[in-house]
């Protein structure tokens, strides 16, 4: 298939990795931090991990926007479709992410609440149109990458005058959920950073800069296609070798410096930065995720519905968090494969194919269920 | 009925009502006029409660699926063709040669009856075709909302001949994996239909009658072990299966797994895997390593074989895993499929 297999070509591959084994150091350790969960996934799904020396260890990172909802804000969903009687619209994985008591979308739907899957905002919007005498609610979720749609389709519910249309915004703001890793006391050691791909495509490489001049952080923006991934993993222990730490891209084809200033000013246009956003894994942290400029509350079902925000905490037993964090892998995680798995997550870190528990147990779990090393 | 006595079934505009459930003579009609019609065959037209069959020698082999199928028409098929492959394959797998179908058929109230006909048409070549006719029939008319026009099931009677003995659970340590062409063809088609996509060349399915490729691959007098067609979950699926029952891991290499390159650019499109989207008209063989060759070079002469490769081996694994080595020449699991990838494939 043109312009895919281009960038999954075996051989190529063979080539960089030819080249990692030859310059990564052997008297040293180079610990990874993919970021996104679309490169957690290109990893298992290719197998990279057998193309890296075993002192190249790739740590999954928070960047998938499943994982790092927390489950107070599932629960707002649900108690909007149980409670309030409105048309709760999410992506496919979203209905899955485990909730209070057992809860999920997927099964306050089977106890007759109203949850469509919708595969955009779009589809949300058209259902509003549809249905103009029930309120419908589209849960909004992820990083930098799913904002400028959602902007712009609550700038077409204000054009059309949509008011039975509002959203659930849990967008949350990549760079934020770096630095929280990196600042953390006691956390995760890295050595360098594959930096996100398509969220890159929006806001370009420069808000990474400041994790390689005060963190002195390697940062490598890679595309999700494996040999991107291979790539930038070379890029990077060139860079550690080298005693160097800075911004690289080697997402040239879609990412710029700058990013797309019109995506920007639609999303600057729309949302505000809120105070504090509680994260998943990563605790409360400030200003790290958005919500809807005053101009647009009508639009916002929290306020709206009155749905105040409880915090609950994760399942005991479950290591979501310290895996969102980089300090734990899926497999040291107690309930990894018994209690949690694809069909019966407890975690959402097992819920989306772009979680690093599914993508392990998916993918990987024939290397640590014969005692080897994990990926 | 007398003819001239009443009124010919409207197919061209009629639809199904309730009477053409109720056993009365609108049934009767509709059975007289559109089944009886297009499926003709001297077991149905003893027209009593059942079908009463000649001696059969030789163990028999019976298999019964119900297909839901949306939407109705597809590229390369409809519910009619694919009721009849999917359960004749089921029998086929078996190594039985086919030699009876009964079908029921649950119509939704207001179901157009030239879409009907149509459906049963396409029923009866497939049956033409195939040898294997349809003998045993029922109707029922739901509600209209209570189904989604037409739901069909079918069972298929076959006989398997002495010395034939295939079973998911004998698959062995050094066997190879064979696999008669590309895959996920019937559920691209499907998912491209439902969703609008147009690609430059259209995703057709795959449905198709396996039986006499089964009996040419018996014929090599190749030791086979299994013989199963990935229909729902895929490929996939059924290897996970096989390896479950036999206990044995398995070993695949992405490279040799045939995939057309629309169905390959569709599923990346639609963020899926080839290796979990149905087919209806594939199959996959284990036989011992040995006979590996002489059996690929009898699935490749025959039509419905041409792409066929040997996609990998059986190994030994406790944990019953299917493993496969990358493009890239890492090594990966297939997994089960997790959840419900595309409802109402077949």
């Amino acid at each position: 298939m043109k312009f895919v297999d281009e960038f999954r070509d075996g051989q190529l591959a063979q080539a960089i990795a030819a080249h990692i084994a030859r310059e990564a150091r052997p008297e040293r350790r180079y610990r990874l931090m993919e970021f996104c969960g679309g490169h957690t996934h290109a990893i298992s799904r290719y197998g990279l991990a057998d193309l890296l020396p075993t002192n190249v260890r790739m740590i999954h990172g928070p960047g998938c926007p499943v994982c790092v909802l927390p489950i107070g804000r599932i629960d707002q969903a649900i108690h909007l479709a149980r409670e309030q009687g409105v048309i709760l619209c999410t992506y496919g994985d979203a209905m899955r992410i485990p909730a209070s008591g057992g809860a999920s979308l997927l099964r306050a739907r089977t106890q007759g609440a109203n949850v469509r899957m919708v595969y955009s905002i779009e589809d949300a919007l058209k259902i509003a149109r549809d249905h103009p005498q029930q309120e419908v609610v589209f849960l909004a979720i992820g990083f930098e990458t799913t904002t400028p749609p959602t902007a712009a389709a609550i700038l077409q519910a204000a054009a059309e005058g949509l008011d039975n249309f509002s959203i659930l915004c849990n967008h949350v703001l990549t760079p934020a959920a770096m630095h929280a890793i990196l600042a953390a006391e006691g956390g995760v050691s890295l050595d360098g950073f594959v930096g996100p791909a398509h969220v890159s495509t929006v806001i370009g490489s420069q808000p990474y800069e400041v994790f390689a001049k005060d963190y002195r952080k390697p940062v490598v923006i890679a595309g999700f296609e494996p040999l991107d991934v291979m790539q930038a993993i070379l890029m990077l222990i060139r860079q550690v070798n080298e005693g160097r730490a800075a911004v690289e891209n080697e997402f040239t084809r879609a990412v710029t410096k700058v990013g797309n200033p019109k995506a920007q000013a639609l999303v600057d246009a729309v949302f505000e930065p809120r105070d504090v956003f509680e994260w998943r894994g990563l605790g409360i942290l400030p200003r790290s995720a958005l919500k809807l400029r005053t101009q647009y509350a009508a639009f916002d079902a929290e306020l709206k519905f009155g749905v105040g925000y409880q915090a609950v905490p994760d399942h005991k037993g479950c290591e979501c968090a310290a895996i969102l964090r980089g300090e734990k892998h899926p497999q040291d995680c107690k309930i990894f494969g018994t209690a949690c798995t694809p069909d019966t997550p407890v975690g959402a870190c097992m819920v989306s194919s772009e979680g690093a528990c599914a993508a392990h147990y998916s993918y990987g779990r024939f290397r640590t269920s014969r005692g080897g090393e994990a990926a | 009925m007398k003819p001239g006595y009443g009124r010919p079934l409207d197919i061209r505009h009629g639809r199904i009502d309730m009477s053409h459930g109720g056993g009365g003579r609108a049934m009767a009609q509709l059975i007289e006029q559109l089944f009886m019609a297009e499926l003709d065959n001297p077991y149905l037209a003893q027209g009593s409660d059942g079908a009463l069959l000649p001696e059969v020698a030789g163990r028999l082999v019976v298999a019964t699926d119900s297909h839901v199928v949306s939407p109705l028409f597809f590229p390369g098929g409809d519910i009619g063709c694919l009721a009849v492959h999917g359960t004749l394959n089921d029998v086929a797998m078996m190594g039985a040669r086919p030699l009876y179908l009964t079908a029921a058929f649950i119509l939704e109230e207001g179901f157009p009856l030239s879409d009907l006909q149509r459906i049963v048409s396409s029923m009866a070549r497939a049956s033409r075709e195939t040898g294997v006719p349809v003998v045993a029939g029922d109707t029922k008319v739901v509600e209209r909302g209570k189904g989604d026009g037409v739901f069909i099931s079918t069972t298929g009677v076959g006989v398997v001949a002495e010395g034939v003995t295939l079973s998911g659970h004998t698959a062995r340590p050094g066997d190879k994996i064979l696999l008669s062409g590309t895959i996920g063809d019937h559920g691209m088609a499907i998912l491209s239909q439902r969703e609008g996509l147009s690609f430059d060349a259209p995703i057709v399915s795959d449905t198709a009658a396996l039986h006499e490729l089964v009996a040419t691959m018996l014929g090599t007098g190749a030791q086979i072990r299994v013989l199963r067609d990935p229909t729902r979950g895929g490929l996939a699926t059924a290897l996970n299966e096989i390896a479950s029952q036999s206990g044995v891991g398995m070993l695949l290499e992405e490279a040799a797994i045939p995939v057309s390159a629309a169905v390959s650019a569709a599923c990346e499109f639609l963020g899926l895997d080839p290796l979990y989207v149905a087919n209806e008209g594939k199959l996959i063989a284990i036989c011992a390593a040995g006979h590996a060759d002489r059996l690929l070079d009898a699935m490749r002469a025959h039509p419905l074989g041409q792409a066929a490769a040997i996609i990998g081996e059986v190994v030994e694994d406790d944990h019953a895993f299917v493993q496969m080595k990358t493009r890239l020449g890492g090594y990966r699991m297939v997994d089960w499929l997790a959840g419900e990838q595309l409802p109402r494939i077949c």
